[in-house]
């Protein structure tokens, strides 16, 4: 169901129906000319900008290697790779980034599809006005999103804080809440922002409830089943190869997480290291002090964290991931 | 259904039909009342920042810092008459009423006022302490604002900046995607499964893997500080438009191809008389998903434009902007509210397009 997750392990889905290899005809071969031809635009691509980069990342790595003095470059051995895993800093990126990732993976995840079996409801109306109301915010850019959000939960007058203030809890003001100087609230303003972008998790959730057979929906409501359980036990089995794609996405991008924290707080990392997630800590390290060798272990070890991962997700999936039950 | 429907009212089961296709209906009614205003209620509170940012932007400097202040654009009235900018109070006449006046000669037991409204009436003689009025206030949106942000971050310049990025890039890298997706729609070739996946694979992985050599080329040509760096890339296709033309390309049926073969095209020819005219929506769908992700790249600009302050894109000068003004939120939301306005209006006005290709990429057609 999902084109996404099928393409990205094309080996092990199709392992079992590749047909026996024929001896390449003159056809075959021209027919294989043309198209490495035509792929070679991002063929060459791939080698410039993504494995040679990666091959000499690991290169640099090994080198003490100054943006300020260039000439000065040495080998320095394992040193970078010691220092990142030493670097107090390191592990408070390491420590922000699990714990933004604990708390707003599951939010997003939920709000996405949330919002997506509301827009499916049969009992709203307006779909359409709805669906873009819901979409837009994504379509805002990101500097721009966080700015307005910057000011929207400032403590003195923040409509946020003043809505809160209204339930008579007191969040306006000095003493009010303070959402960018307490390292927990700032999660709390991070997910904010980052909810303004699910739109586009919440619309392929869509387009996957909208192609369930309701005929399913119809036998499990003769067999007395609620809206809970059919959720349950119809909707999210077939669901879960999309409910997967987006997980996979949005892991990704989490551990990647930089506009955000770089706009509110650049390198400075508060409140109280909050802000110091490992893109910041790369780009401080690499770009803003110059050092390349430093960078080049970090930008691995954010790699190496990606690909593990990932491949954990992957491996997880064919546990609770639903490849099977394709629509006909 | 049907079942606790029974259970739960006992008294309809004895009910005559048409009663129970009333009561079912009443139900029917509540429900997508209550679905469609708590849908309401949800996108009020997701949106409120946006309404936030406009009553904000609207308001002047001593408006946006004060506590107490309203929720919309509120200040003083004023009244301008023949060059001179006067206070307008809230007037008790003799005859019992309260009219809106400017004041136009305060003295200290009587005073001059003029009507707003009709100031061709005349001054107006009002005896008493006009320290004792009421000022009056109203709704007083400070369009000048957007004005000032325009002027401040030069609005022009980096949109300028920002479309020409956005575009250019936007072309390079439509074009080469398709010719690298037809590649892989169309043509059997050998280690085409593991290249396909490798493709997929770098949608994955983090660019910062590869910046710091990157970079250090870049910088030894003389890349750094200008545009090269973040569009020559481009021309070597990027891996989601790949995947997303594929999907589109797998679908044309492949008959169309074959009447072009007999009549003598070869693949260059196929691919840009058949695939090319049958792709319209895709290709437009791919160039608008870019032209957005071009109009928020904020990560690689800040990288590669770094030290030249002139020609960053919108999302750059944004951040600098809110650093250097960050004592007036007014000009930072009235910048922001600029900035999304094209975005968002292209969006809303091709979001059909739009919408099909999101659903696209996750789900196989």
């Amino acid at each position: 169901m999902s084109g996404f997750t099928d393409a990205v392990l094309p080996a092990r889905r199709r392992r079992g129906d590749r047909p026996a290899r024929r001896p390449a005809g003159p056809m075959q071969r021209r027919e294989a000319r043309w198209g490495y031809a035509f792929i070679s635009p991002w063929l060459i691509g791939f080698l410039l900008f993504w494995a040679v980069p990666i091959g000499a990342s690991l290169v640099f790595s090994t080198l003490d290697f100054q943006l300020t003095d260039p000439g000065a470059t040495t080998f320095a051995g394992t040193s970078n790779w010691e220092r990142a895993l030493s670097d107090p800093d390191t592990w408070t990126a390491l420590a922000a980034t699990f714990r933004f990732t604990v708390l707003f993976l599951p939010l997003s995840l939920v709000a996405a599809l949330g919002l997506a079996l509301l827009l499916n409801s049969k009992h709203l109306k307006f779909t359409g006005f709805f669906r873009l109301l819901f979409y837009a915010p994504s379509m805002i850019p990101l500097v721009a999103g966080v700015l307005i959000w910057q000011q929207v939960l400032n403590p003195q007058t923040g409509w946020v804080n003043r809505l809160i203030g209204l339930t008579g809890i007191d969040a306006v003001g000095t003493d009010g809440i303070r959402w960018f100087d307490n390292p927990v609230l700032v999660l709390f303003a991070f997910s904010f922002i980052g909810l303004w972008g699910i739109g586009n998790a919440m619309m392929v959730n869509l387009a996957g409830l909208q192609g369930i057979p309701t005929e399913l929906y119809e036998a499990a409501e003769i067999d007395g089943a609620g809206w809970w359980r059919r959720l349950r036990s119809v909707t999210l089995p077939l669901l879960s190869p999309i409910i997967f794609y987006n997980l996979v996405i949005g892991s990704v991008a989490i551990l990647q997480y930089f506009v955000v924290p770089w706009v509110l707080f650049g390198a400075t990392g508060r409140p109280g290291g909050a802000s110091r997630f490992l893109l910041v800590h790369f780009y401080q390290q690499a770009f803003v002090f110059g050092d390349m060798g430093y960078g080049a272990a970090l930008a691995w070890l954010i790699f190496l964290l990606v690909a593990v991962f990932t491949a954990v997700l992957f491996g997880t999936s064919r546990h609770w991931v639903h490849y099977g039950t394709e629509r006909s | 259904m049907t079942a606790t429907a029974t259970a739960a009212h006992p008294e309809a089961a004895e009910a005559p039909p048409a009663e129970r296709a009333l009561r079912r209906r009443r139900r029917g009614i509540t429900l997508t009342l209550a679905t469609t205003l708590g849908a309401l209620l949800l996108a009020v509170l997701f949106l409120m920042p946006l309404g936030y940012g406009a009553a904000t932007a609207l308001k002047d400097k001593d408006g946006v810092s004060d506590p107490n202040t309203g929720v919309l654009p509120v200040s003083a009235l004023t009244f301008e008459h023949e060059g001179e900018v006067h206070d307008v109070y809230a007037v008790p006449m003799p005859d019992g009423t309260t009219r809106e006046l400017a004041l136009v000669e305060p003295g200290r037991e009587s005073s001059v006022f003029i009507d707003p409204g009709d100031p061709g009436a005349g001054p107006i003689e009002w005896d008493g302490r006009w320290r004792t009025l009421e000022p009056v206030t109203g709704l007083n949106p400070q369009w000048g604002n957007f004005a000032e942000a325009w002027n401040t971050i030069s609005f022009l310049r980096l949109t300028g900046w920002t479309l020409m990025y956005a575009l250019v890039t936007m072309v390079l890298t439509v074009v080469s995607s398709a010719v690298v997706a037809y590649g892989f729609a169309r043509f059997r070739f050998p280690g085409r499964g593991v290249l396909f996946g490798l493709l997929m694979a770098t949608i994955l992985l983090p660019p910062a893997v590869t910046l710091v050599p990157k970079y250090a080329v870049f910088l030894q040509m003389g890349w750094v500080g200008t545009y090269l760096p973040l569009i020559v890339p481009q021309l070597f296709a990027n891996a989601f438009n790949v995947f997303l033309l594929r999907q589109y390309f797998l679908t044309i049926p492949r008959e169309l191809e074959e009447a072009a073969r007999i009549d003598g095209a070869g693949p260059i020819r196929t691919f840009l008389r058949v695939i090319v005219p049958q792709s319209v929506p895709a290709l437009t769908a791919v160039s608008l998903f870019h032209f957005f992700y071009a109009w928020n790249d904020f990560f690689e600009p800040l990288l590669y434009l770094a030290g030249n302050r002139d020609i960053v894109p919108i999302g750059v000068g944004l951040s600098y902007f809110s650093g250097v003004y960050n004592s007036e939120p007014h000009l930072i939301l009235a910048a922001s509210l600029l900035a999304l306005a094209l975005p968002v209006a292209i969006f809303l006005a091709a979001q059909r397009v739009f919408v099909q290709g999101i659903v696209v990429t996750g789900v196989d057609k």
